[in-house]
């Protein structure tokens, strides 16, 4: 009855939309439209609408197709995916960060992009290698297409690398120690290396690089976990020594969870260095003289460790994807195609402070830069996503969540050794394991 | 009445101790309202060195906090009227008759306090989801959704709690009433919903007040058009900071018809059955 | 069905003719079932169907596999359960530290709430100028918006930018570290306790004042007034008040979650939070379902035993 009332409605309105949306001369006769969920990009989420509204508009002319926009925030963008696979009704086309592509993927909620869909957006090799490589497990097709790109460097104060007399920044491990150690004052409030130890995505990322250039694999071929593998705890411990014996990093940095007090520390010359994806913008924003800023790839251990591998970042970025749902598959690769475009890609990432995706749009003299360069080698050559697994998030969580404990622990002056590291990091091996 | 010197001295020490331990946040939060971010950032300062009411003006902009605003307020409205209507209702019920099956009735609706949100948050999204595919009432991503959901929320304490404060209206002037010929039913308008405004007050706040706050539900259950301000304050924090100034400005802006409300209500809160107030 | 209405006298009075009687009492009958129809609806709708809903959930494995088709989950028997009991392994045992944290961060909140609570309610029923006024203030930190009153206590335990810090002349670490949970119930309590203000106030007013006046005729000072009349007429308002907010503080989820980000320190790791963490976030919805179970079982038990412990002794006092 109340099926039988909705029903002619329903078909009216879709007639009434499409005979006052009507012509264009496309193929089918109801209007295009697409709903898109852009990810917070910009410094707040009016500021990426007025980003993309543009190009959006900019799309419509184009091709006649509408794109419904809808900035999410971080906080709830994995929730709204999660709704949207459980009920089927989403958006047609959204960002997600690339680390989600395997757990995403493993939902088959998404559209999978085989050779034929990559072709339809531009074709495969327009991409960037390792780009292209965060975008679902291996031997299989990627749930998505790298829309901005982004690496991790390390930021300097190149004013206090002068008054400490260091000429140019480190380029190996151990030099990074040794600068920090000369940077380091406490009593003047200065210290060499900012951490955001307190958050856990950014202990997992570095506890990523650091594992890659120990020669660690967090899982094995099959998938299983091996967290607690003898590279993997070297390079925690690594990374907590910072804080701990070579105590270049404020124990304050145990608590620091907002990327933007690492970029005040280090531009109010409380900080010397910070490993950062690449934040020139927010620098600017924060106040800093970006003419005492320099950027350098996070350097290498001196002699490489058996099975290291030469890593200075992850390949940190946002993908865009299609819903498998959606109804309007080929406006959504249209609309995919567009934004991937080297112009488009040219003008998003520079407004974002992000990196292209396609290797077309760096010619683009926004991208010219010698620190804009610095990332463009180090996310072209000498970056390695994430483990490409559905457990991938869980991985980030258990061994991010874990640092942040040792790192709350040092700063309480409790001493972290191997032994406590490769506890818990078997904990963390054990729940992986039994809950998936 | 005469009151020993130990309860004026205990009065002024525990009223001032409570008085300081919530005005100190709220000042935090007033001050932080008025300073640029880039102070509200940097060491603490009791007094502002800049004061700027420019947040004020920002906060509607960086997100649409307007809109937010309306949508809280018709959803913790409605949510909180109908809430109560439905639990005098119950009370009514529960206080005044016998039937079979009341003190099941009892158990059930307090234990549901118990099951923990995000136990039962996935299964009611997919069934507001399903009744919106199968019979096209739309209740996930709508207003009437999240009213719905809420109501329900604080239905079991509100029942409890009116049914509580109905027992110790005597009935006989429920009697009275009915010997009228009203019948039960115009004995509750008329006679004890008047009894119990206090009680009804109270729960109605409380109603108002856990729709108000919501958090997890919310986030899940709206979509841009249906956020609510709970929700909403969370995107003054992007991805590479919190616009701490911002924050504080908008929840300011939105508690005060809140609190004005409260000042309002406090008559209805305060009236007692007799002078039961005046010691 | 036997009903013993209290409408005989009505019914002897009205005197009414039997027909008209037999129809009076039969809607009569009806009416209780009638007034409870809307709550009773709502209460399937939204608690009671879900929660099955949920507990069918705990026996299957799903994970991000199956989410989009749930017919296709595994049947997980009790394992995920067995997961969550195995007290010897990781995840066991940080159950239970978690369990722990949230009954002594219960027990604390809920205490330091009622106390706070019924000294203020109870020392405001004489009237004083600003008393209105202070009632209002008192009922602010309930008015606000959670997430702004949680992010505000955030930024105040900054450890080098925050005020208590400033204020207290220190400089340890509030939101990593043993003093997390601290801050913690610190900040439920600033939250909470207005709504105790609010409950045991609005009880006090049902507290006839002719009991006072006649207590103090018999020469009861103030304090034997408090305990002879106040405390037993507030008995069944504590009753339900500690028992909710027992329930509401164990199952807190937003406080945590607003005031350490999405990893709370483990110190501090509360129960919820802890369920949330450990399956929701990694997609392992059945894991989360029957950990929440648990928890729901353990909640059971302990309302039902405290509802017999009052009752009895509320049977006792009358």
């Amino acid at each position: 009855m109340r099926i039988g009332k909705i029903a002619p409605a329903l078909v009216l309105a879709l007639a009434a939309a499409a005979t006052t949306a009507c012509g264009g001369g496309t193929s089918s006769s109801a209007p295009k439209e697409l709903v898109y969920w852009a990810s917070n990009q910009g410094t707040s989420l009016d500021n990426d609408k007025a980003v993309l509204q543009p190009e959006l508009d900019k799309f419509e002319k184009a091709s006649g197709i509408k794109v419904k926009l809808e900035v999410v925030p971080w906080t709830d963008l994995l929730n709204r995916i999660l709704a949207a696979t459980t009920s089927g009704k989403g958006p047609d086309v959204l960002n997600i960060g690339n680390t989600w592509s395997a757990s995403l993927q493993a939902t088959g909620a998404f559209l999978p992009f085989d050779d034929a869909a990559l072709e339809k957006v531009g074709g495969k090799s327009r991409f960037l290698g390792p780009s292209l490589a965060a975008t679902g497990a291996s031997g299989q097709p990627p749930v998505g297409v790298p829309l901005y790109g982004q690496a991790y460097g390390l930021y300097y104060n190149k004013k206090l690398f002068a008054e400490a007399g260091i000429t140019k920044p480190p380029a190996t491990w151990e030099e990074l120690v040794e600068d920090g150690k000369k940077l380091t004052k406490p009593d003047k409030g200065q210290w060499g290396l900012s951490l955001q130890a307190g958050q856990v995505t950014e202990n997992s990322h570095h506890a990523a690089i650091l594992g890659a250039q120990q020669g660690a694999q967090f899982f094995t071929a099959e998938g299983k976990p091996q967290l607690a593998s003898d590279p993997s705890v070297a390079a925690v411990q690594q990374f907590v020594d910072l804080m701990q014996k070579d105590k270049i990093v404020n124990p304050a940095n145990a608590e620091y969870a907002d990327t933007a007090k690492s970029l005040k520390d280090l531009s109010d010359g409380k900080a010397a260095m910070f490993m950062n994806q690449a934040s020139a913008g927010s620098f600017k924003n924060i106040g800093m003289d970006m003419a005492n800023l320099g950027v350098a790839p996070i350097p290498l251990p001196a002699t490489a460790p058996p099975n290291g591998r030469k890593v200075t970042s992850f390949v940190a970025g946002i993908n865009m994807s299609v819903f498998k749902n959606t109804k309007n598959p080929d406006a959504a690769l249209d609309f995919v195609k567009f934004m991937v475009s080297a112009p488009e890609q040219a003008l998003l990432n520079k407004t974002y402070g992000s990196l292209p995706t396609v290797q077309d749009a760096y010619s683009d003299a926004a991208f010219q830069t010698e620190d804009v360069k610095v990332f463009q080698n180090v996310l072209a050559n000498s970056a390695e996503p994430m483990p490409q697994v559905p457990q991938e998030s869980q991985f980030e969580t258990l061994i991010g969540t874990a640092m942040k404990g040792m790192f709350a622990d040092v700063a309480a002056g409790k001493p972290v050794d191997g032994a406590k590291i490769r506890d818990q990091l078997n904990q963390a091996d054990q729940q992986i394991a039994a809950g998936s | 009445m005469s009151e020993p010197r130990w309860v004026s001295w205990a009065r002024r020490f525990v009223l001032g101790f409570l008085a300081l331990f919530t005005l100190i946040p709220l000042y935090a939060m007033v001050s932080s309202s008025l300073k640029p971010l880039g102070d509200v950032q940097g060491t603490w300062e009791w007094i502002p060195t800049t004061l700027t009411i420019q947040p004020f003006f920002d906060i509607w902009e960086t997100i649409p906090l307007a809109e937010y605003f309306v949508n809280s307020l018709v959803i913790s409205g409605s949510a909180a009227i109908l809430s109560v209507v439905i639990a005098i209702f119950a009370a009514y019920a529960l206080s005044r008759f016998q039937f079979r099956g009341k003190n099941f009735f009892k158990l059930t609706v307090l234990s549901t306090q118990m099951f923990p949100g995000i136990l039962f948050l996935l299964p009611l999204f997919l069934i507001f989801v399903n009744i919106g595919n199968t019979t096209g009432i739309v209740l996930y991503g709508s207003r009437l959704g999240l009213i719905i959901t809420y109501l329900t929320f604080s239905l079991p304490f509100a029942i409890w709690m009116l049914a509580g404060y109905i027992d110790s209206i005597p009935k006989e002037l429920d009697e009275a009433a009915m010997v009228d010929g009203t019948g039960p039913f115009g004995a509750l308008i008329r006679v004890v919903v008047p009894a119990a405004m206090p009680g009804i007050v109270a729960v109605g706040i409380y109603s108002f007040m856990t729709a108000w706050g919501e958090v997890l539900f919310a986030s899940v259950m709206t979509d841009s058009g249906t956020r609510t301000l709970a929700v909403g304050l969370q995107e003054y924090s992007t991805q590479v900071q919190v616009y701490w100034n911002q924050v504080m400005a908008a929840s300011l802006i939105v508690s005060v018809p809140v609190v004005a409300g409260f000042l309002l209500l406090q008559r209805y809160l305060v009236a007692g059955l007799t002078a039961g107030a005046v010691k | 069905m036997p009903t013993a209405l209290d409408d005989a006298p009505a019914v002897k009075a009205a005197g009414a003719p039997k027909p008209r009687r037999a129809r009076r009492n039969r809607r009569r009958v009806a009416l209780p079932y009638l007034l409870l129809l809307p709550a009773i609806l709502l209460e399937l709708l939204v608690h009671l169907i879900p929660m099955v809903a949920g507990l069918v959930m705990s026996f299957f494995k799903l994970t991000q596999f199956s989410i989009r088709d749930f017919s296709s989950a595994p049947a997980a028997g009790l394992d995920n359960y067995k997961f969550v009991l195995d007290f010897d392994s990781a995840a066991g045992k940080s159950l239970l530290g978690s369990f722990w944290i949230s009954i002594v961060y219960t027990v604390l909140s809920v205490g330091f709430c009622w106390l706070f609570g019924t000294s203020a309610a109870v020392l405001m029923q004489k009237n004083f100028r600003g008393r209105g006024l202070l009632r209002t203030l008192f009922l602010v930190p309930y008015a606000l918006p959670m997430y702004a009153a949680v992010i505000t206590w955030s930024f105040m335990f900054q450890k080098d930018t925050g005020l208590v810090n400033d204020l207290l002349g220190t400089d340890s670490f509030w939101l990593i570290g043993d003093n997390s949970f601290w801050s913690l119930v610190v900040v439920s309590v600033w939250r909470n306790w207005p709504f105790a203000f609010l409950i045991v106030m609005a009880g006090l007013q049902n507290i006839p004042g002719e009991l006072y006046e006649a207590a103090a005729i018999d020469g009861a000072g103030w304090w034997r007034q408090f305990q002879t009349i106040t405390q037993p007429m507030l008995r069944p308002v504590n009753q339900v008040l500690l028992l909710v907010l027992f329930l509401w503080t164990f199952n807190d989820f937003n406080t945590p979650y607003v005031l350490f980000g999405a990893s709370a320190p483990k110190e501090a790791s509360l129960i919820s939070i802890h369920i949330y963490q450990s399956s929701f976030v990694t997609w392992n919805f059945g894991l989360g379902s029957a950990m929440s179970v648990l928890l729901l079982l353990f909640l059971l038990i302990v309302s039902t035993v405290y509802l017999g412990l009052t009752s009895r002794r509320r049977n006792a006092v009358v």
